[in-house]
């Protein structure tokens, strides 16, 4: 069957990439701050693909991921200065994460979809304050420092991080890839297409909307918790809403409901994120030398607007994201390739 | 012999507003049952509450099942559908982007024998089981000849082979109750002759017991066994299909005072 197949392929895939990208890091073609972002998309991947679990298959809009990504990153962080072992600590972050989705899920997800957006959203931000709030625990505004990394050489913690990164993302997007493609898959895609059709066939919406959502969570902690070690320094401005926000385009971009649409907008998006962000400075420096020096603009906030403006040509242009519900499938490729 | 379900005082008040009252109900093993009556006399109300969308306001509704009598009303509809109360919709409510075999299997999934860990981690007896269920439901398909368009998106089928696949997807979680509701809407003479003959087979290939709501008065006339008339959420009537033909309440129901006289 199609769907055995296609796993004996996702895996020989994850390996093939993984030795070709590990031979490039070694040999510095991929250089330490290339390897960081790369990192980073890895883990913005993470969050897509879990977002897109909850929102683009079973239905359900969350706009709180950030605050998922903040729980498991925090969690981890803590359990890390206290001297908890690496894979300890990031193993409880993202089940942490989970147990925290379950006890929201459980009155937020009988609302339907845009209630649960909002709840989500309020979720997202009480999580952020709490943050701010619990100064003792959390560092509070300041932020959590000191985090010990994937490495005890902080020179090589980029290429250490990317061991553990790396396979994570690949182990979610087979994660999630292999929840689809079950029967309890097809009934989280039957509650997208219709909650009362679905209920009337024997299944529990409720539940499996609560499975999905802790599912959901689970991935974006161990994002979270992976995030930790690898930059070392958490603060809570980080994991605002414009977070979320940006997990959203992620998915709707590389569209609801396709894991390679998500992977590829992950990754894209991520770099963007990051030309924008350098770019601006230079921008920024180059504007104020026009009018005779001083202290450069700040143009970050401008790749706000430019995300704002991608989502509104994609929502004209092309509103099902990249590549809607379809998957790119290598044995299509081929396929092609051979006549 | 004691009735496969029964349906006591059934009664269900929205606000100010009595939908439904005092609606009794008993089907026979094997029976085909219409449910007819004018626009708003309450029919889909009885079937929301046949299959606990709506908790009904008074009343109760027992099922026979495996030699016990189980009370169902209060349920939620997908325990409802567990103890064996299928239905079809009145406005088609397929899972559109799926496709046809995956339509029906969401309706055999609570009796699929693996769970979520097993689901995800390929373990067995996932394979095993995946296989054996794309084989039933192909089997099924077959049996109502839309097997070869199993891997068709359910949206791209023509009318008739939706309300086809809504009933084949109802009968994929084994009911012993079928609820139809208006299988016929929309439908041209044609395909309401060979909708009439597919409920006569599934019901004597299945020895399904049936109950249709259906406005189609060929249909009704046509396959009923016995029928029953909401007006206003009472039943004004019930019997044979002759009967109610010449029933003058009836007719006063449908047509109006005048046309008892005419």
């Amino acid at each position: 069957m199609r769907i055995f197949k296609n796993l004996s392929l996702l895996g020989g895939l994850g390996i093939g990439l993984f030795v070709i990208l590990w031979a490039l890091i070694s040999t510095n073609v991929i250089d330490d701050y290339s390897l960081q972002i790369l990192c980073m998309a890895g883990l913005n991947i993470m969050v897509g693909l879990s977002l897109n679990l909850i929102s683009g298959y079973t239905g359900q809009l969350a706009l709180g991921h950030a605050g998922f990504l903040a729980i498991g990153a925090y969690s981890t962080g803590i359990l890390l200065i206290a001297h908890v072992p690496l894979p300890l600590a990031i193993f409880s972050g993202a089940l942490i994460t989970a147990a925290f989705g379950f006890l929201i899920g459980f009155p937020a997800l009988r609302l339907r979809g845009d209630y649960l957006a909002i709840v989500t959203l309020g979720v997202g931000e009480i999580v952020r304050v709490l943050i701010i709030n619990l100064g003792d625990l959390t560092g509070g505004a300041s932020g959590l420092r000191n985090i010990p990394g994937f490495a005890q050489n902080i020179m090589v913690n980029n290429p250490a991080a990317f061991l553990w990164i790396f396979p994570a993302m690949f182990l979610s997007v087979a994660l999630v890839a292999n929840l689809i493609q079950s029967s309890h898959g097809r009934t989280l895609i039957s509650i997208r297409e219709d909650e009362v059709a679905s209920q009337a066939m024997g299944v529990n919406i409720f539940g499996m909307k609560l499975m999905s959502f802790t599912v959901s969570a689970f991935i974006a902690g161990l994002a979270g918790a992976l995030y930790a070690p690898f930059i070392g320094y958490l603060a809570p401005g980080g994991f605002d809403f414009l977070r979320s926000v940006f997990f959203v385009i992620v998915v709707v971009l590389g569209g609801m409901g396709s894991l390679t649409g998500t992977v590829l907008s992950g990754l894209g998006l991520t770099f963007l994120q990051e030309a924008l962000r350098s770019n601006a400075k230079a921008w920024g420096t180059a504007v104020t030398g026009l009018f005779g020096g001083g202290n450069a603009i700040n143009l970050d906030p401008m790749s706000q607007v430019l995300f704002g403006l991608i989502l509104v040509l994609l929502m004209i242009f092309r509103p099902e994201g990249l590549l809607g519900t379809k998957e790119l499938r290598l044995t299509q490729m081929f396929r092609r390739g051979a006549r | 012999m004691k009735p496969l379900l029964s349906v006591k005082h059934l009664t269900m008040q929205f606000g100010g507003l009595r939908a439904v009252q005092d609606f009794n109900l008993e089907l026979q093993v094997g029976e085909l049952v219409g449910l007819i009556g004018p626009n708003g006399a309450g029919k889909t109300t009885v079937f929301n509450m046949l299959t606990g969308v709506y908790e009904p306001s008074e009343g109760t509704i027992e099922l026979e099942r495996e030699g016990q009598t189980e009370v169902i009303s209060g349920l939620p509809p997908h325990k409802i559908t567990r103890k064996g109360l299928a239905r079809t919709f009145q406005n088609i409510r397929l899972f559109k982007s799926m496709t046809v075999w995956e339509n029906v299997a969401v309706a055999r999934h609570f009796t699929v024998p693996y769970n979520l860990a097993q689901g995800i981690f390929r373990l067995p007896p996932f394979r095993k089981v995946e296989e054996d269920v794309r084989r039933e439901i192909q089997d099924l398909l077959a049996i109502f000849k839309i097997d070869h368009k199993a891997d068709w998106r359910a949206a791209n089928l023509p009318y008739g082979e939706q309300r086809k696949l809504e009933i084949v997807r109802a009968m994929a979680s084994r009911p012993s109750v079928l609820l139809l509701d208006e299988p016929a809407a929309g439908m041209n003479p044609q395909e309401t002759l060979q909708l009439m003959d597919l409920i006569r087979f599934v019901k004597d290939e299945y020895k399904l017991t049936v109950l249709l709501i259906e406005h189609d008065m060929n249909l009704v006339m046509g396959i009923c066994e016995r029928l029953l008339v909401l007006d206003y959420g009472r039943t004004i009537a019930q019997g044979l299909p002759a009967e109610i033909r010449s029933n003058p309440v009836v007719i006063k129901a449908y047509l109006g005072e005048d046309a008892v006289h005419a």
